[in-house]
């Protein structure tokens, strides 16, 4: 066991040197309680790196019921997170906080 | 104040069905009522400090604190649940023929009763700190009719919450604990798989399979039932390959940890 270690290891945290180095970043902007733009173009059967910022002066949770995501971004701050890969098609997405208005779909190509 | 009402709703529901299953799992323990009620209120002032502290959580750790104190709490959760589940598998024997005897009247210790209480309080503070940084936004942002909705849905949530609880109770004393105990290990393996989820999003675990299976047609993760069956059996629409692994260690380290206990205790006291 104590052999297998430093593999298992290795299989951790090799995605990670992976994925933290090559992977391309988007940006989703909240303001008025609604993301711009609110149909996001990406890539299909990729990891990305989905920057959200914060314009509002009230905090937002960027999430979907279509892929798992679910991050908090404060007022006036931004937070990243890391979805996909997703395969061709559009998913949804929303900010659970104003869901009347913070809606927008990941347009995947 | 619908949308407040059904977000609280949401929150409220998630937090009551692990109270519910708690408090079923520990029925007939003395001051039972005083630990669960001081679990809910401690989760409440913890959920407070935690929207408080919403900011510096999110700067630390370079951005992945929140994901970081989720997983956190989650995991907690797990091995509280978990110790809770391996006493009750050496002592609920016991239990269940005590209760047969003596109704209701259980008298044996109840050792494990204080991590509940965490487990409990974990619950609270997990879902409330998301609805007290919702009210805060809307607060700012000038809604009308917060309180009303904000009542609406902890009562609505909590009403759930109480149904099941009370299903619950409904099941034969032969079978209590066994079914209690069952529940509770599907939930802290729920409860593991969600962990993972929020590791995979901070790409702090790889996923070792984005997406497994979809079964978004049948139930969705976003419908009522599916976050009810997401909560008490850690069901997911679209899991990863590394949730299926926290999910199936979290099983099978109770049901192994359950199994080396009961001859022990068969050892130690030979009828």
């Amino acid at each position: 066991m104590k052999r297998l270690l430093p593999f298992v290891l290795a299989a951790l945290l090799l995605p990670l040197l992976a994925s933290a180095a090559d992977v391309a970043s988007y940006t989703l902007t909240l303001k008025d309680h609604r993301y711009q733009p609110s149909e996001l173009r990406i890539p299909a059967n990729v990891r990305i790196k989905l920057e959200l910022i914060n314009q509002d002066p009230s905090p937002e949770e960027f999430e979907s019921d279509d892929f798992p995501a679910e991050k908090i971004v404060m007022p006036n701050s931004r937070t990243s997170l890391f979805i996909g890969p997703f395969k061709p098609g559009r998913y949804r997405f929303y900010g659970d906080f104003h869901q009347p208005t913070a809606q927008g779909t990941l347009v995947v190509e | 104040m619908w949308a407040v009402a059904l977000l609280v709703f949401r929150e409220v529901l998630e937090a009551a069905l692990i109270v519910s299953v708690v408090a079923a799992a520990t029925r007939g323990v003395p001051r039972r009522g005083w630990f669960v009620g001081g679990g809910i209120a401690l989760g409440i002032f913890g959920a407070v400090l935690v929207a408080l502290s919403a900011d510096l959580l999110a700067a630390a750790f370079s951005g992945v604190g929140q994901e970081l104190f989720n997983a956190g709490v989650l995991l907690a959760a797990v091995l509280m649940i978990g110790w809770h589940v391996l006493w009750m598998s050496s002592h609920g024997r016991e239990l269940g023929r005590q209760m047969q005897v003596l109704g209701n009247a259980v008298h044996s210790g109840a050792s494990s009763l204080g991590l509940l209480l965490a487990v409990v309080a974990l619950a609270v503070l997990r879902e409330g700190s998301e609805v007290v940084l919702f009210l805060y936004g809307m607060r700012a942002g000038g809604a009308e009719h917060l309180w009303a909705g904000l009542s609406i849905g902890v009562v609505a949530g909590a009403a759930l919450g109480f149904a099941l609880y009370a299903g619950l109770l409904r099941i034969p004393v032969r079978h209590f604990f066994g079914a209690t105990n069952a529940m509770l290990v599907l939930l802290a393996a729920g409860l593991a798989s969600t962990a993972a989820r929020y590791l995979i999003q901070a790409n702090l675990l790889p996923a070792w399979g984005h997406q497994l299976w979809d079964s978004s047609w049948l139930l969705g993760n976003g419908s009522l039932l599916g976050q009810t069956a997401h909560i008490l059996v850690g069901y997911d629409a679209q899991p990863a390959g590394m949730q299926l692994v926290f999910y199936a260690s979290t099983l099978a380290a109770l049901w192994a940890g359950a199994r080396l206990i009961r001859p022990m205790e068969a050892v130690r006291q030979p009828r």
